[in-house]
């Protein structure tokens, strides 16, 4: 049973269409990389996902007991988040606010979720730092152990190495290869990385002109990547 | 020095302006941080300009109790201005700007046209300044400020976590399930009741001092939200007890002086964060 299909959806904003004929599904267990160049529309297409925006045609469903606010998210940090006076139990401790439903406060079970969260992400020892003293793959792993808090089974990543160095890049990709491979979570994932997508995805979906979907090894034969891999890999990836 | 204030707290209506100030003080502070925080520290000013408009169409109309007819617009308006601010059409910091100046021109131009009061500028500079007017109000008065005060600290406890969360991330609160639009309605709904209830203390024009001020120097000397709210919330009130009971003293506006009071708190967390920072590196 799929956890997400995608029926030949149409997305857009204001009416006008930015990105048309998506047909995929996402099913447990998959590590799927939406790549595509600038502009191309993933970024609407992760809002869409998320319920933040609706298609403007096709449907999006959920599949295998999956409800929409338990997918979680691990966003682009916006300019305000950079000088944000927070620690980062207090950030980690926002993902659960979902399992709060009317609930004002967190429970004891939540605070230990998300202490274990902050543990496997190796943050441990910096729960009482202030965010905004972190390194960027710091804040980067507070944001996804946020993530973590408000889901187990499927996560939505936007550029997650975005702005980090090839070192904490490389670090930040087996953190979330860990995920999918050690704890069965599904990602989604938005890079323009197409070389490390590559690397780590069991799927691909690229987005702009007519979208491909597939697993790598048949994205790897199409003539998109070729033509897509070109200037980075010099022709043969 | 304490024989004048000795003296002066025998007055019912001196306790009433500490009772009202510190209130004000305690419920500005608390919203001050997520709304500096959100880059919306503007609305606050923009808002107590309509009440100040608001409060010229009530004295023009002859109304009884001009908190009925303020109270409603200033909300109104709240709820307007936080939706432009996410209309790309017309720009969030443009529509404060817009209905703030608009309001201010619009009151005075009534006031000048309609007022029978024989005293306009007078009546302009209190509501512009809040001169006297925390010191003339009556029982029922200070009894539904207490009210509202109360309830305000109340819904903040009650919605504290969520309110991190839109201020922190209003994407991540909205896809994990979070009702941002009913948060920041209630936001804003709060910040337009302690606007019109902060009009008594420093008047239209100073406000967005109590709101920005005490929140700016927390954030200078603490790391944590929760820190940085509560001691927020001590230092507001703080300086609104000193401003007040030194404008008694030395006879100063009350308003004035408690931004005052504020901005040399403001200067001193800045000085101290400056010394801790150069410590460190």
């Amino acid at each position: 049973m799929a956890l997400l299909t995608c029926d030949h959806v149409t997305l857009g904003y204001d009416g006008r269409a930015v990105l048309s004929g998506l047909h995929f599904e996402v099913n447990p267990g998959d590590y799927l990389c939406i790549v595509g160049e600038n502009g191309s529309g993933k970024s609407t297409l992760m809002k869409t996902l998320l319920g933040l925006q609706k298609p403007l045609d096709g449907t999006i469903s959920l599949g295998g007991g999956l409800i929409r606010s338990e997918i979680g998210y691990l966003p682009q940090q916006t300019a305000a988040q950079k000088d944000f006076p927070a620690t980062v139990r207090e950030i980690v401790l926002s993902g659960c606010l979902a399992r709060c439903g009317k609930r004002p406060f967190y429970t004891r079970a939540e605070k230990q979720l998300a202490a274990k969260n902050m543990e496997y992400l190796h943050l441990g020892g910096l729960a009482a730092r202030c965010y905004r003293e972190l390194s960027g793959g710091q804040q980067q792993r507070v944001l996804l152990a946020r993530a973590l808090c408000a889901s187990r089974k499927m996560l939505l990543l936007d550029e997650p190495a975005a702005g980090l160095d090839p070192r904490v890049t490389s670090e930040m990709y087996a953190l979330i290869r860990r995920l999918n491979r050690e704890e069965g979570i599904t990602l989604l994932m938005v890079t323009h990385d197409l070389v490390s997508a590559l690397q780590e995805a069991t799927h691909i979906l690229h987005v702009g002109g007519v979208p491909f979907f597939g697993t790598r090894a048949a994205y790897l034969a199409s003539p998109l990547a070729r033509r897509f891999l070109a200037p980075e890999g010099g022709g043969q990836p | 020095m304490m024989e004048t204030l000795r003296m002066y707290f025998q007055f019912p209506f001196v306790r009433h302006a500490l009772i009202v100030g510190v209130l004000i003080a305690l419920c500005s502070s608390l919203l001050g941080v997520t709304l500096v925080l959100r880059r919306f520290s503007f609305i606050g000013d923009g808002l107590s300009h309509v009440a100040f408009g608001a409060m010229s169409v009530a004295g023009v109309l002859n109304l009884t109790n001009d908190l009925l007819f303020v109270m409603p617009v200033t909300v109104l308006s709240a709820v307007l201005l936080l939706r432009a601010g996410q209309n790309a059409k017309i720009k969030g910091d443009a529509a404060v700007a817009m209905i703030s100046v608009g309001a201010l021109a619009i009151g005075y131009l009534l006031l000048n046209l309609f007022s029978a009061s024989s005293n306009l500028s007078g009546d302009v500079c209190s509501t512009l300044f809040g001169s006297t007017s925390i010191l003339t109000l009556t029982s029922a008065e200070v009894g539904l400020c207490v009210v509202l005060s109360l309830g305000v600290v109340v819904i903040f406890i009650l919605f504290y976590n969520r309110i991190f969360a839109v201020t922190f991330d209003e994407d991540f609160a909205r896809a994990s399930g979070l009702r941002v639009e009913a948060t920041n309605l209630l936001i804003a709904v709060v910040i337009a009741v302690i606007i019109v209830l902060a009009m008594n203390l420093v008047g239209s024009l100073l406000i967005s001092a109590l709101i920005i001020f005490p929140a700016m120097s927390a954030m200078r000397l603490f790391k944590s939200f929760l820190s940085v709210t509560l001691c927020s919330a001590i230092l507001s009130v703080f300086c609104a007890l000193t401003g007040i009971l030194m404008s008694i003293v030395a006879g100063t506006p009350v308003g004035s002086t408690i931004v005052a009071v504020d901005i040399a708190a403001f200067l001193i967390c800045q000085a101290i964060a400056a010394v801790k920072g150069g410590i460190l590196r």
